[in-house]
């Protein structure tokens, strides 16, 4: 297997993630990229504390991530990588070009920000972050849990938050 | 009969959870349980931080109840009470286990009735 999804989550690991993907998934592995965090270890055992014993947790800087990709994608196990905002999704995907496609599964409201989906709120500056993530060849893509249908980035943009 | 005692809780979780929850309690006990609901609905961490801590102040409650272990609530809940030592955070709260907290059940009972009542029944089982 490989890593089956790159998620962007500003709730990274929750119960869409772990229960709504996880299970049917049956993920073996997560990957969360988030600097800070890769240094907080209160942090890391708040997250492993929710998460099933079956399912792993590693908690990696951007840079270590990149270094780790060859491994992750070569783990028998099926694998999720989390980042919590699309910056971070960004950095990772444009210093690793073997990375094709990203799923905003998870951005919520805060000032500055307008509502496209029922799960996507953007900044303009996150659209054009977006836009330029697309333009290098990545392919954007929005779903919050499986049974759900895959957006592209034009839907997503386009949307008035009733989808 | 009145209840002797009004205890405050927060109950937060996804969806209508909360307020789906705390209706089932309202008509088994009665209004003026003492509840009051947070969804996480649209809301990011800090989001839902701040509606938990507006809640908390508001009613004076030290007691969080979640939905779910790995749920977003409870991850708020559970660095919430690292800043407030006198937060309590209860997860995988169920029916039996709010109904127990508004008659007066201390955390430890209110943990012990709900998992005594969970039972699978049918024959064979």
């Amino acid at each position: 297997m490989t890593l089956e999804l790159l998620r962007i989550d500003d709730r990274l690991i929750h119960g869409q993630v772990v229960v709504g993907w996880g299970q049917p998934c049956e993920i073996g592995f997560f990957v969360l990229v988030d600097d800070a965090i890769a240094g907080a270890a209160w942090e890391q055992e708040l997250y492993r504390m929710g998460t099933p014993p079956e399912m792993a947790i590693e908690f990696v800087t951007v840079a270590q991530a990149v270094q780790g990709l060859a491994r992750y994608q070569a783990d028998p196990r099926v694998g999720m990588l989390l980042t919590g905002d699309i910056e971070t999704m960004d950095r990772l995907t444009a210093a690793s070009p073997s990375l094709r496609q990203v799923t905003i599964g998870g951005l919520h409201m805060k000032p500055g920000r307008v509502q496209r989906m029922r799960y996507v709120f953007l900044s303009p500056a996150e659209e054009a972050r977006l836009q330029a993530m697309a333009a290098r060849g990545l392919t954007v893509v929005a779903q919050d849990v499986p049974s759900a249908p895959v957006m592209s980035l034009d839907e997503v943009l386009r949307g008035d938050g009733t989808a | 009969m009145m209840m002797s005692e009004r205890r405050a809780a927060v109950v937060a979780g996804h969806g209508r959870f909360a307020e789906g929850i705390i209706s089932a309690v309202a008509q088994v006990m009665g209004e003026g349980h003492g509840l009051v609901a947070v969804t996480n609905a649209d809301r990011t961490p800090e989001g839902i931080e701040q509606a938990i801590r507006e809640a908390l102040d508001r009613t004076g409650a030290t007691v969080l109840f979640t939905d779910l272990p790995a749920g977003s609530c409870t991850f708020v809940g559970a660095r919430l009470a690292r800043s407030v030592p006198a937060l309590h955070v209860v997860t995988g709260t169920s029916l039996p286990m709010l109904l127990s907290f508004v008659a007066g059940g201390t955390l430890e009972k209110v943990v012990e009735q709900a998992q005594a009542g969970i039972r699978v029944l049918g024959e064979g089982r």
